[in-house]
């Protein structure tokens, strides 16, 4: 009896992308060209000891963490804040950027919103700046320029997804176009809008903490500072408090989540 | 009415801490610096030199990001293999793991919560400290971070795919590793292998935000541009930004579309 042949291991294409992921491997260690020898060398390895030994124990003087209370609710104020200023200003660009003003319009609006969207929290904090100056409010303007690009692009889908009869239906009866918006398609999406605005809030508590790193305010400032002082005890409370508030975040959100899908 | 009453009574001392004052974007310094800054963004900057450094800078952040992936996967598939619970023999046997076994499964999801729950960017900043200005610090950055992301997700991954093979193998005397590999993964690997792929692209984007603390890359001389307040490379930079996630988003989205 003839054995039918035994199937190839992989498809030809498949073996090429792997040997294209490979070779990208092999160039990109070799570019970096890091020297492996130096890190775990004695005398690094002693060094990053020391460097780690160095945070503990964490300072925990009250007038301390009183400072780092003040820097956390910063924190969650820029989150907060910012997010209230990008659902404004994605709801107002989420119209035209739903095609209600023409498709011009929506284009150019959707170009707007991918530009905000697509340049990270951190580039928009350093950009801002040079405009803001150093501290909370560059942090909140840069986290809402962001957000801003991501919440009008949602919205916008949400808009253009809705069914299109009860504004028709209103529009036909002779209600003006803003208020067949107001009265039938805000109704609808509202509910969809909060929880896409509840989730980018939950990302931006994770964000604002880190932004200060470049200089726009926050639990982020205070680790910067502390850092480049070599105050280690004082970096070593900042990224304990930044951990908590994120593990609450999450626990939060996760119960809610629960609760709301019962 | 109540309801905006109450709106302006929590956001009072929001604008307090963020220090929300938006006259300062106004004042004639700032107005000034904003202006020079943003009349300099056109034309980018196009010089030969600099789009060979541009370039450079792009391919090291591409870099940045490859290797560390590729270190975080080193470190997550054993760690996953520790931590999954579907090639627990002593489950399998009584309904109850050994508590040795709980133990290390415990200790090893500490571990990776430990590992993703410090942000990628505390990470950077404190190997710049250690190992000195440059990639490596973001490549040992990401590789931490995301072996603890990798990790998670892939044991996840496993636990939710139909366990009865992988049992069956087990429960026939095949090796753990064997069970594994013959059972759970031909099952799940188009998810594990879309998952990196996702991840690879999150890596590029945070390998360029790295950059901003010092880890190289396309992030560091974006940074110095800034710093300078060279309008012409800060736009250029962005352009080149903007189109290196664009290809990593078409690169990904289309070997998964392949895998799915």
């Amino acid at each position: 009896m003839q054995r039918p042949p035994v199937p190839p291991l992989m498809s030809r294409s498949t073996a090429a992308l792997l040997l294209g992921l490979l070779a990208l491997v092999a160039a990109s260690f070799h570019s970096l060209s890091i020297k492996w020898g130096d890190l775990f060398s004695a005398d690094a390895l002693r060094s990053s000891a020391e460097f780690v030994a160095g945070f503990v124990p964490p300072e925990l003087a009250s007038a301390f963490l009183s400072r780092v209370g003040g820097a956390l609710l910063e924190t969650l104020s820029m989150s907060a804040l910012s997010t209230l200023i990008a659902f404004c200003a994605g709801l107002l660009l989420a119209i035209p950027a739903s095609g209600r003003m023409g498709s011009s319009l929506r284009a150019a609006t959707r170009l707007l919103l991918n530009v905000l969207r697509s340049i990270p929290e951190l580039v928009w904090a350093s950009i801002l700046l040079i405009a803001a100056g150093l501290g909370p409010f560059a942090g909140t303007l840069a986290l809402a320029a962001h957000t801003g690009g991501v919440l009008g692009r949602l919205f916008a889908d949400t808009l253009e997804n809705l069914p299109r009869a009860p504004e028709e239906t209103l529009r036909i009866n002779g209600a003006s176009p803003l208020a067949a918006f107001l009265y039938a398609a805000l109704p609808l999406a509202w509910p969809q809008f909060v929880s896409y605005a509840l989730y980018r809030w939950e990302n931006n508590i994770r964000a604002a903490a880190i932004l200060g790193v470049v200089g726009a305010g926050g639990l982020g400032q205070m680790l910067k500072y502390h850092l480049s002082l070599f105050q280690m005890q004082q970096a070593a409370t900042v990224i304990l408090a930044m951990l908590v508030m994120v593990a609450l975040v999450d626990a939060i959100s996760f119960w809610l989540r629960h609760r709301l899908m019962e | 009415m109540i309801g905006a009453l109450l709106l302006a009574v929590l956001c009072w001392p929001m604008l307090v801490y963020t220090e929300f004052n938006p006259l300062t974007l106004l004042e004639a310094q700032s107005l000034e610096a904003t202006w020079r800054f943003l009349s300099d963004f056109f034309p980018p900057a196009h010089s030969a030199e600099f789009l060979m450094m541009a370039l450079q800078a792009t391919w090291e952040t591409v870099a940045i990001a490859t290797a560390g992936l590729t270190l975080a996967l080193l470190g997550a598939v054993p760690l996953t293999l520790m931590a999954t619970s579907i090639v627990s023999v002593s489950q399998l046997e009584s309904g109850r793991m050994r508590l040795a076994g709980r133990l290390l499964r415990q200790a090893v999801r500490w571990l990776l919560v430990l590992l993703r729950s410090v942000p990628e960017l505390v990470w950077a900043l404190l190997f710049v400290r250690i190992v000195g200005l440059g990639p490596t610090a973001g490549v040992l950055a990401i590789a931490l971070t995301y072996c603890g992301m990798l990790g998670k997700v892939y044991a996840e991954i496993l636990e939710s795919s139909d366990g009865h093979a992988t049992a069956t193998l087990l429960e026939n005397g095949a090796g753990r590793l064997a069970a594994l590999c013959y059972g759970a993964l031909p099952e799940a690997a188009a998810e594990l292998l879309s998952y990196t792929t996702y991840r690879w692209e999150c890596a590029i984007r945070g390998s360029v935000v790295m950059g901003f603390v010092g880890a190289g890359g396309l992030g560091q001389r974006m940074d110095e541009s800034l710093k300078m307040l060279a309008g012409g490379e800060v736009a250029s930079m962005l352009l080149i930004f903007v189109l290196l996630v664009a290809c990593a988003d078409g690169i990904s989205s289309a070997l998964r579309k392949r895998l799915g």
